[in-house]
């Protein structure tokens, strides 16, 4: 069957989905960040919290360890990595409850407070990895 | 007789039921961050010494529990809508679903462990 052939009311259209090539807005970027920050927070913030809290209550030794343990530059990536994903995730979920009770929920409100959230969320990590350096 | 409860045919209906659990655990949550900050700023940091005598008071530690709980659940909820929206083959679901589970019960027993297992 050719193009000519087909019917007129249902003209070819493209079926394009591919997220990485359509510009995401900003809420949709603070909510996939929401997600990935969430999953990190479960896969390498839990265990470490627990190991964190066991360890540093175990001896004055293995408290001075664990502080210790947090002096080379990869272990400070990491935690910097775990505060922005706790920051990011706990920002993103307060704007949600704000949301929930239907404040700011206009356009131009919710972008504001989802680039809010994006910045805030960076620029408090960004002064935390400043101090741990 | 009109009976006044609408009985919906479909659905699991534990979705209105995570929504809320999301925001319980995750106020819950809110308020022991703004807890700990809160300590942190009073003591000017936290040194062995200080540390211990917290975690030694026993409101804290409960405190402590119903955080982690609070933690804990919320992973739940959060993870399996994750599984639910990447993990299409029912079996593989299941047995991912299984994992987080066993996971998550144990880290709840280690966080027992740790806060009354100790001195």
């Amino acid at each position: 069957m050719s193009a000519a052939d087909r019917p007129v009311a249902t003209p070819k259209r493209p079926v394009y989905l591919n997220l990485f090539a359509i510009r995401q807005p900003i809420p949709a970027i603070v909510s996939i960040l929401h997600r990935i920050s969430g999953a990190l927070l479960f896969l390498v913030g839990i265990p470490l919290i627990l190991t964190g809290v066991q360890s540093s209550l175990a001896s004055a030794e293995r408290f001075a360890a664990f502080e210790a343990a947090w002096s080379s530059p990869i272990a400070k990536l990491v935690l910097l990595a775990l505060v922005w994903s706790y920051l990011h995730h706990l920002l993103a979920g307060l704007r949600h409850l704000i949301l929930d009770v239907h404040i700011g929920l206009d356009l131009k409100a919710a972008r504001m407070s989802a680039a809010l959230t994006l910045m805030l969320a960076l620029v408090v990590t960004l002064a935390i990895g400043m101090r741990l350096w | 007789m009109v009976s006044p409860h609408v009985h919906v045919p479909v659905g699991a209906h534990y979705g209105w039921r995570d929504w809320l659990v999301q925001r319980v655990t995750a106020i819950v949550m809110l308020a022991y961050t703004a807890l700990m900050i809160g300590l942190a700023l009073w003591n000017g940091g936290f040194d062995y010494a200080t540390w211990r005598s917290i975690f030694a008071n026993g409101a804290f530690r409960v405190v402590s529990f119903l955080f982690m709980a609070s933690l804990l659940w919320h992973a739940w909820v959060g993870v399996r809508n994750i599984l639910m929206d990447y993990v299409k083959p029912a079996g593989a679901r299941l047995l991912l679903e299984c994992i987080v589970v066993a996971v998550l019960v144990a880290y709840l027993g280690w966080t027992i462990s740790v806060l009354w297992g100790g001195a």
